[in-house]
């Protein structure tokens, strides 16, 4: 692979999604379940009108429902398609059930086999044998999910099939412009899913020197070597939360519940928050200063440092 | 009453919890549970989240979800999800809790579709993490909406692996359900893997829970009413979530 050079790999979200999304690729993004989900580059997707996408996530919480109303994506490989706080999500719900606004098709995972799906292929193996899902009904709609013999103890395994996607989006506290990325709090599958992946496109709250990245070389969960893009976007995430930086916005999951229970309803939601908002920051300042500043971390709460001298 | 039903049913939940135990918590309900037994009986059971976090304490503030920042910050740990779930799979789990739609005669868990009154196929969230706790924790416990419908004979689709013939040998011999905690009582299994009930709770009957399920339910000779939440458990309870979001 030819060298990226530093300007290459920083550019913006819109650019991101432009170069390395195009229509029909695979897509995994909501890797660390409720938390830092990439919100923005899911409603750049559907700016950009993307079509006959592959969602790829374990529970997404509404982020793959935004996606599937809008019309970009013609099958999810998923664990979970809903709303945590709330319950179901209406737009899956309608594409599954009436293939509005179009057919959707679905491979039922569990959190534990999409980790493995991801995990094999971040290994570079073909499969993982697992015990979950026996006794289930997955194996009978999964075609990445079989029934085998294991090797040695002659037992009945699962096995589950890798998961390459065509591109990751990974949300990420801070990172350098090389795209190295320093996470933190629960990672869920977003370690695996990034080394899965064929292109990575990292979204941080703040772009910081290299050398605050190589200070602490532990929380460099993503090596800017497997980034093709990297963008600044504050508030990324919003309405999931960044530890260190915002809380979860609950206020925003009730209204979506509310405001998508129609076709019609989530046509102009859609509209009010994605379609017709230009960026982040008009996205943001439609929320309005007061509810962003009452997001903030309310008590900092510092790790001791580590030396990593010699 | 002066508590409600989704009051006693974390506490019911709690007290499936034993000191020591590495609990797979899940969502909703289950969260308070977890606090509400490290706050009185368990208070040195271990709370292993899926999104990959490890908690020996409880958050401090109420949870909407466990990626909610109160749970990270004074973790035990932030793991990956495939870490906790090796903890599921290596046997560590003694206990996990998980919600569904419907549950059959022999523990059978559906969280993925159903049908509605007028036989249209209705699409859920699907499995999640469920299926995982249900295959792999030692005992989990289910909870559910307890009407007629809701407790078929069988599921027709098995999100989340009760008692069936997957459960006679191998890894998942180890594990089963415990207890399934609905909104009218709660139901145990026979050695068989065949619910019966165990307990209706203050205000329903024997004769309301059988006539609300969908298959003659057995009924234990020593069957009971469940026990109201104490006032400790009360107190933790609306201390933790005091607007009752979850628990009103």
């Amino acid at each position: 692979m030819a060298k990226k050079s530093q300007t290459e790999k920083l550019c913006s979200l819109e650019e991101a999604i432009s170069r390395f999304v195009p229509d029909g690729v695979s897509v995994a993004m909501g890797l660390q379940l409720e938390s830092m989900i990439p919100f923005a580059a899911g409603h750049e997707i559907i700016r950009q009108d993307k079509r006959d996408l592959t969602l790829i996530g374990p529970i997404s919480d509404i982020l793959f429902d935004q996606i599937i109303g809008a019309g970009c994506a013609k099958k999810v490989v998923a664990a979970w398609v809903g709303n945590v706080m709330m319950g179901s999500a209406y737009n899956f719900r309608r594409a599954i059930e009436d293939g509005i606004p179009r057919c959707l098709e679905i491979a039922d995972h569990t959190n534990f086999t999409i980790a493995l799906a991801l995990h094999a292929a971040a290994l570079g193996v073909p499969f993982l044998p697992t015990y979950t899902a026996g006794g289930s009904s997955l194996f009978s709609r999964n075609h990445g999910l079989a029934e085998f013999e294991a090797p040695f103890t002659g037992e009945k395994m699962g096995a589950v099939r890798a998961i390459s996607p065509d591109v990751t989006i990974v949300q990420a506290q801070r990172a350098d412009a090389f795209g190295n990325a320093h996470v933190w709090g629960n990672l869920g599958a977003s370690p695996d899913a990034a080394r899965a992946a064929k292109h990575v496109i990292v979204v941080a709250e703040e772009i910081v020197e290299p050398k605050v990245i190589a200070s602490d070389p532990n929380r460099t969960v993503i090596p800017g070597f497997l980034v093709s893009a990297i963008a600044e976007v504050p508030f990324g995430a919003h309405p999931s939360p960044v530890q260190g930086f915002y809380n979860r916005d609950n206020e925003c999951y009730r209204e979506y519940h509310k405001a998508t229970k129609t076709r019609q309803e989530f046509e102009t939601w859609l509209h009010d928050w994605v379609t017709g908002v230009k960026d982040r920051k008009e996205f943001l300042q439609r929320l309005g200063e007061d509810r962003v500043n009452s997001l903030k971390v309310r008590k900092h709460a510092w790790s001791a440092r580590a030396d990593f001298g010699n | 009453m002066d508590y409600t039903l989704s009051e006693l049913m974390v506490a019911t939940a709690a007290r499936e919890i034993h000191d020591g135990d590495v609990v797979f918590v899940g969502m909703r309900l289950p969260l308070i549970a977890y606090v509400v037994a490290k706050n009185t009986h368990a208070p040195q059971a271990v709370g292993v989240f899926e999104n990959g976090v490890l908690r020996s304490t409880p958050a401090r503030e109420l949870l909407f979800t466990m990626s909610d920042g109160p749970n990270i910050t004074g973790a035990l740990s932030c793991l990956s999800m495939l870490e906790c779930m090796a903890l599921l799979q290596q046997g560590r789990v003694s206990l996990g809790f998980l919600g569904a739609a419907e549950v059959d005669r022999h523990g059978n868990l559906n969280s993925t579709e159903v049908q509605d009154s007028s036989g249209k196929m209705v699409r859920l969230p699907g499995s999640g993490g469920a299926c995982d706790i249900a295959a792999l924790s030692k005992r989990f416990v289910a909870l559910l909406d307890h009407q007629k419908f809701r407790l078929p004979e069988k599921v027709h689709y098995i999100t989340s692996p009760g008692y069936g013939p997957w459960r006679d040998s191998g890894r998942l011999k180890e594990g089963g359900p415990a207890a399934v905690i609905t909104t009218k009582a709660v139901l145990r299994f026979s050695p068989q893997g065949e619910a019966y009930l165990h307990s209706y709770h203050p205000g329903t009957t024997v004769e309301d829970v059988v006539a609300n399920t969908g298959w003659p339910l057995e009924v234990s000779p020593e069957a009971r009413e469940t026990k109201p939440p104490t006032k400790q458990e009360l107190r933790v309870i609306r201390n933790y979530d005091p607007k009752g979001f979850w628990t009103k």
